[in-house]
């Protein structure tokens, strides 16, 4: 194994320098730096959504549509943008509101493949078609594992 | 540590703003604002060990994984060893999407193809690091069931691009 920057024990296995436990702290401490006041507003948004509408009014929004409902979560997806930490957190609260599992499927698999925000910049570095093609594509997929997800749970 | 960009503290001015909301339904609404701390303080118990165990993993991930090093190789791969290559780094790879953009157009000039770019791309749907909260909110089955067909249709998603744009388009 070609690897300059770790020690080899006696016993052959890899064992991580300092330097590398070092950076990977600061990595992660830089994750949590971001992530942390993103993961509390959207505790703080939902508590907040779910106490001043009632349940039976977001499940209106949705019609237990087997096709439908997969198609406004990957709407709601691909207009999203952020960490997919984030489309769990809202996708399971909303489910657990009694929103169908097909919809948050679509909406937390969208939210990732899908990207209507970076649209602009993907197009610039990798082309206006690949990034039209991708995206439809990946639009039209995350209705599809909704629905496959559905068939095999079921 | 470095030096934090404005972007870094873009997630703290919406935490801000969220915490004077809230501020400002205690003064002017206390009765709702009791309610929607309850509730938050309910949901924020039960996330803590979920959220203890995935910056665990993303610290693990970051120490033994480098995905950058993975998707140099990229360049020259194709057939079913390109493809593997691809779903292993588009999985590991951290980051927003677009820090990867820059890259993979270069990856493009020396000879990476579409079907992998865009395998690698789909592929960061699937997040190791997240499967517990994951599995926290929709249990086993269903992660377990989500995983596969994400993976599976990252390889379905790289042919169907490839087929409508070829090789390499721009």
């Amino acid at each position: 194994m070609k690897n300059g920057n770790r020690k080899k024990t006696g016993r052959q296995t890899d064992v991580p320098e300092m330097s590398e436990v070092r950076l990977a702290l600061e990595k992660t401490g830089n994750n949590i730096f971001q992530s942390v006041p993103v993961i509390l507003s959207v505790l703080l948004l939902i508590s907040l959504v779910l106490t001043l509408i009632p349940a039976a009014a977001v499940e209106k929004l949705f019609t237990g549509n087997r096709f439908l409902d997969p198609l406004i979560g990957s709407i709601a997806g691909s207009i999203s943008s952020g960490t997919p930490l984030t489309s769990y957190i809202i996708g399971g609260e909303l489910q657990r509101q009694g929103i169908s599992l097909p919809a948050v499927t679509a909406f937390i698999v969208s939210w990732v493949t899908v990207g209507i925000v970076q649209f602009p910049a993907e197009a610039l570095t990798l082309g206006k078609k690949f990034a039209t093609v991708r995206n439809l594509l990946a639009f039209v997929s995350s209705i599809l594992i909704a629905i496959l997800t559905l068939l095999i749970l079921e | 540590m470095k030096k934090k960009n404005k972007k870094s503290y873009l997630s703290w001015y919406l935490l801000s703003a969220v915490v004077l909301t809230y501020l400002f339904l205690f003064l002017f609404a206390p009765d709702l604002f009791n309610r929607a701390a309850l509730q938050f303080l309910k949901l924020l118990k039960k996330m803590i060990p979920v959220l203890a165990g995935v910056f665990l993993l993303i610290f693990v991930i970051n120490l033994y994984l480098k995905p950058k090093k993975i998707v140099r190789h990229l360049g020259q791969e194709s057939g079913f060893k390109g493809i593997l290559l691809a779903t292993v780094a588009g999985v590991i790879s951290t980051g927003p999407i677009y820090v990867w953009y820059p890259l993979l157009a270069d990856l493009r000039e020396k000879g990476m193809i579409n079907s992998l770019i865009t395998i690698f791309l789909y592929n960061r749907a699937v997040k190791i690091p997240l499967l517990p909260m994951m599995i926290y909110y929709f249990g086993i089955s269903f992660t377990v069931t989500l995983t596969v067909l994400m993976i599976l249709f990252a390889g379905i998603n790289g042919w169907a691009v490839e087929k409508i744009t070829g090789r390499k388009v721009l």
